[in-house]
């Protein structure tokens, strides 16, 4: 039952991946004008044009090209950016570990914020103190309303430009860079910093983490403090509930000891999901931050109309995307046997 | 269990909605629009504000203050004045007046909502009904199709599709209705399959009545309310990943109004002229969170199962 199961799940990750190719493959063929004109410059001769025309493949049927685009995939190779000059997949290399910090950080804080916000609504639910329960709700709608820009930008002026609590933008104090230099082990400067007691370094990043990962957490807050209200309310109206308020445990522990732990799993799903949703939405937040990311690299990419480039991010968060729902589907298959028979 | 993009809807567990999920004696729709006023107040509030925002987009060439500065204007000398009794919003770089640019915002926002989510219904529904009252490999094929689709954040797959096309409002309707159909076949077909093996459908196939008969008697009305709520709960989402792509540069451009565009072409200056970005910051926010709260407060209401008890 449960091999049958992985099998099946795992049968259509690789569908969807194959699927997620196919539309990666078309953006990266859908170079504006001519990809052997952008390849070889405008005052290409005819024949350097054809010579570069074979060179990329755009001489063989459509299907032919996929299979090579899903050859060099196979290799690593993305294509060449046509903005930086430089190897997609390494341009995505050296971007990916500075979204993944930013959108790390905001993730936490998401959870550290979302999850006992929820609890709080839906322990105070109706009642005396129903505007707990309102505020939350009118909170985290207008987490998910706001357009994260906004929020950065609004972010930025009050407590960098106006107040100068936090810097304006950047990863890290530059000047650290020569007084103390960071050994790099994962690429995640947080983590290394955090690894090789740099500790200059990690309060620098700290420091510089905050407003733009506060931006960033604002949606995830929401959508996790409203799931796991729901998730906890349905939990609260099952018979084991009702025998454990008559055993003598209060409502919050209850909740807290007993509900939670089954309302977990949509939470947890709900997570990962976000997860790239927040990856996405850090493209709207790392411009304003000027933070090192994919969504600087991103933005950059659409405004040189950059497709190879284009076509890896979509690539490179989608396979994230996948990876991740099918990691959280098996740890749930793994910690809830019920779900194996469905 | 899928979960949606738009923002409130993944808070809400997409339960296939049962068939008939109509409350018993629940009263025609004004009757139950007369309770959401008395148990939802800020539901309530929300549809009064949505209604004052569509009533100044379709009147914005009449209430605009200075309709010329909704496209091509440009008055020089009035550039970046800060908001007073002239220009209550103040002016942008162009000198145009932010508030008639944020009046002729709505219309685009809005007529882009409506067209993503009627474009997205129409062919989500169809293609949901098809794969689940047909099943066998018809089905298998639409939903692994549905799958890869679903398998892309919205705004990423928009923002792929939109770098292929050309920047135009059009490329930003085509771009997010090529994103959001998928839930609505997820949704329809949930409710088409439960429908299908029903008693009445047993019966009504016995007698005679063609498939094409019970998908209209029967599948569509059920679907109705579970679409219409998410509708309500995913224009919100759609005017924000619009927003969202215009500020990249993907979506509408100069000289139309558009908020997310406006929000882009003022950051520079957010520290030394605030408003010129503010204002259509925040007509984003506020339209999404009436849209939310809206479609929260239907959700509720005409869908109780989906509510997670709220109460």
């Amino acid at each position: 039952m449960l091999a049958r199961h992985l099998v099946r799940r795992l049968a259509q990750a690789v569908v969807v991946v194959l699927g997620v190719v196919v539309v990666s493959f078309l953006v990266a063929r859908a170079v504006p004008g001519d990809a052997a004109v952008s390849a070889t410059g405008a005052r290409a001769s005819a024949s350097e044009l054809a010579a570069a025309r074979e060179r990329l493949g755009l001489d063989q049927p459509l299907p032919v090209q996929l299979f090579r685009y899903l050859g060099d995939l196979v290799r690593g190779d993305l294509g060449t950016s046509l903005h930086t000059r430089q190897p997609v997949a390494s341009d995505l290399g050296s971007a990916l570990p500075a979204s993944l910090e930013l959108v790390g950080a905001a993730m936490l804080l998401a959870v550290l914020l979302g999850i006992p916000l929820g609890i709080l609504a839906a322990r105070f639910r109706g009642g005396r103190a129903g505007g707990v329960d309102v505020s939350v709700r009118v909170g985290s709608v207008l987490a998910v309303s706001a357009p994260v820009f906004l929020l950065a930008l609004v972010l930025q002026l009050v407590f960098a430009t106006r107040l100068g609590w936090f810097p304006t933008a950047g990863e890290y104090d530059r000047a650290l860079d020569t007084t103390s230099p960071l050994s790099v082990w994962t690429d995640i400067t947080v983590v290394d910093a955090l690894i090789t007691g740099n500790g200059a370094m990690l309060a620098s990043v700290l420091h510089h983490l905050v407003l733009p990962a506060l931006a960033l957490a604002a949606y995830p807050t929401g959508v996790i403090a409203q799931m796991t209200r729901a998730a906890l309310l349905e939990e609260a109206a099952q018979d084991h509930a009702r025998m454990e308020r008559a055993l003598g445990f209060g409502r919050l522990a209850v909740l807290v000891r007993f509900s939670l732990r089954a309302a977990s799993a949509p939470v947890l799903q709900l997570v990962a999901l976000v997860f790239a949703y927040a990856l996405v939405n850090s493209f709207l937040v790392e411009s304003i931050f000027n933070w090192p990311g994919l969504g600087s690299y991103t933005a950059t990419a659409i405004s040189s109309v950059d497709t190879p480039a284009i076509a890896g991010v979509t690539l490179t968060v989608a396979l994230v995307y996948v990876v991740l729902n099918l990691a959280v589907d098996l740890a749930q298959t793994a910690l809830d046997p019920r779900v194996r028979l469905t | 269990m899928s979960i949606h993009p738009s923002p409130v809807t993944s808070a809400a567990p997409a339960a296939p909605v049962p068939p008939a999920s109509r409350v018993p004696g629940a009263g025609s729709l004004a009757s139950r629009l007369g309770r959401l006023v008395g148990r939802d107040r800020l539901a309530a509030a929300s549809a009064v504000v949505l209604v004052v925002i569509v009533l100044l987009a379709v009147l914005a060439p009449w209430v605009a203050p200075f309709p010329g500065d909704g496209t091509t204007a440009t008055h020089p000398a009035d550039r970046l004045l800060a908001p007073g009794a002239a220009h209550w919003f103040g002016t942008d770089q162009v000198g145009r007046d932010v508030l008639s640019r944020v009046l002729y915002g709505a219309r685009t926002s809005l007529g882009i909502a409506v067209a993503v989510l009627a474009i997205s219904a129409v062919v989500g529904v169809t293609l949901g009904v098809v794969a689940g009252f047909a099943g066998g490999w018809l089905r298998d094929v639409i939903m692994r199709v549905t799958d890869v689709f679903l398998a892309f954040p919205a705004l990423l797959l928009s923002l792929a599709l939109a770098a292929i096309l050309r920047p135009s409002v059009e490329t930003t309707i085509i771009a997010i209705a090529a994103t959001w159909w998928p839930w609505y076949a997820r949704l329809s077909a949930s409710v088409a399959q439960s429908v299908r093996t029903r008693p009445y459908v047993d019966a009504a196939r016995c007698l005679g009545v063609s498939p094409a008969r019970i998908v209209w008697r029967h599948v569509l009305p059920n679907s109705l309310t579970p679409v219409l709520v998410q509708l309500s709960l995913d224009a919100g989402g759609v005017i924000l990943t619009a927003a969202s792509l215009s500020y990249l540069g993907l979506g509408a451009t100069e000289p139309t109004s558009e908020w997310g565009l406006m929000v882009q072409s003022g950051q520079s200056l957010f520290t030394t002229h605030w408003w010129v970005s503010a204002f259509p910051g925040l007509a984003i926010l506020v339209t999404a969170f009436c849209f939310n709260m809206l479609g929260e407060g239907l959700r509720d209401l005409l869908d109780p199962r989906a509510a997670g008890g709220r109460s």
